[in-house]
């Protein structure tokens, strides 16, 4: 391994996966939310950026699994079980979720609480713990983490940086 | 429904056709709002990827004020009003007249709030009559709602109607350019349409296009 650090981006509806030193990023979370898998012991760590609740509101023939909390937080578990890594020593660390504008149609007006909503349920269903979390409000949010610390620091327009 | 057929660049001409029409009008409004030559033209329409969007705009961590509509009646959509914070700043204070109004405060003041979201109404209001006068689709904006934050989390809101069908989504891009004292042009704000897919059909038929 080099002994430069790289960050690896994740895009919206997105999701990959990196080995210490490396850290993992993605950018401008609204009401979608950032879901951090990892294993502590072997410093590598998922990031999966989710966009809709569940699989089952996908209105086209083609499934993008990292769209959704469902289908996506599995997807990264079997990538991370791809590396090795074995479920049991998982644990999760999630941020988005916000509720940006006050009205929109009635099923997008919450969309940022009920993805939040259904990542702990697919997590609890998975049996993967949330070690922390910064969700809700009506901030963008700009997330990073650190496999070598654990650390996912959470940047927002006017509340600074903070780190969970 | 089929929503997934196949769109072709027949149809984002037509689309950028009706976009330059819209813009026109809007840029007249604008203009006449603020005092000041103001530009605004549809470089293109495309069919991009949801990060491409938020590129469109700056990329997903750019931080800007963004004004966000529903469109409402035979077709539905979102539209987004972006601007740079400084671009913001610069027209709102002309607005007002009160040169000391800065988005970076907070709380923003109320007064400026109101001034972003009146300029959401006359923008979108103009584009929309153009578009429904074109289409003969009656078409009406909701209340304009603004938040100051990064491209992502704002306009990633206006995408979820879309992602249920699609992971691209139909951009309307219109750039806002003013002409400055010394003939440049010094805004590099941005007008997003973004029909919801089920309204595909509805558009491209009130065109002759299906």
């Amino acid at each position: 391994m080099s002994g430069t650090k790289t960050v690896v981006r994740v895009g919206i509806a997105d999701l990959n996966i990196v080995h210490g030193p490396d850290s993992i990023r993605t950018s401008g979370l609204g009401s979608c939310v950032g879901v951090v898998l990892y294993d502590e012991m072997k410093k590598i760590a998922g990031l999966l950026h989710v966009m809709l609740p569940d699989s089952s509101l996908g209105r086209s023939d083609s499934l993008n699994a990292a769209k959704f909390a469902d289908t996506g937080i599995y997807s990264l578990m079997e990538m991370l079980k791809a590396e090795g890594v074995r479920p049991l020593s998982l644990k999760a660390k999630i941020a988005g979720g916000s509720q940006m504008f006050q009205f929109g149609s009635s099923d997008t007006i919450r969309i940022g609480p009920r993805n939040v909503e259904a990542v702990k349920k697919e997590l609890a269903r998975l049996s993967i713990p949330i070690i922390a979390e910064d969700t809700g409000g009506s901030s963008g949010r700009t997330i990073e983490f650190d496999p070598m610390t654990s650390v996912l620091s959470i940047r927002t327009v006017n509340l600074g940086t903070k780190e969970i | 429904m089929k929503s997934d057929h196949q769109i072709t660049d027949m149809h984002l001409d037509v689309l950028k056709e009706i976009g330059n029409i819209g813009a026109a009008h809007a840029a007249t409004s604008l203009s006449q709002l603020l005092g000041r030559k103001i530009d605004m033209l549809v470089p293109k329409v495309s069919l991009v990827s949801f990060d491409e969007m938020f590129d469109l705009a700056g990329g997903a961590e750019r931080i800007v004020a963004g004004i966000y509509l529903r469109i409402q009646g035979d077709l539905s959509g979102s539209m987004f009003f972006v601007l740079p914070i400084d671009s913001a700043n610069e027209f709102i204070r002309r607005l007002i007249g009160d040169d000391t109004f800065d988005f970076h405060a907070v709380p923003i003041p109320d007064m400026g709030i109101s001034a972003m979201q009146e300029l959401g109404n006359i923008l979108s209001g103009s584009y929309l009559s153009a578009l429904s006068d074109f289409t003969g689709l009656k078409v009406h904006p909701t209340v304009p709602s603004l938040s100051v934050d990064m491209v992502g989390a704002i306009v990633s809101f206006g995408l979820i109607e879309v992602s249920h069908y699609s992971d691209e989504v139909i951009v309307i891009d219109t750039r806002i350019e003013e002409e400055g004292d010394n003939g440049n042009s010094s805004v590099d704000g941005h007008f997003f349409l973004l029909p919801d897919p089920e309204s595909y059909i509805p558009i491209f038929r009130s065109l002759g296009v299906l």
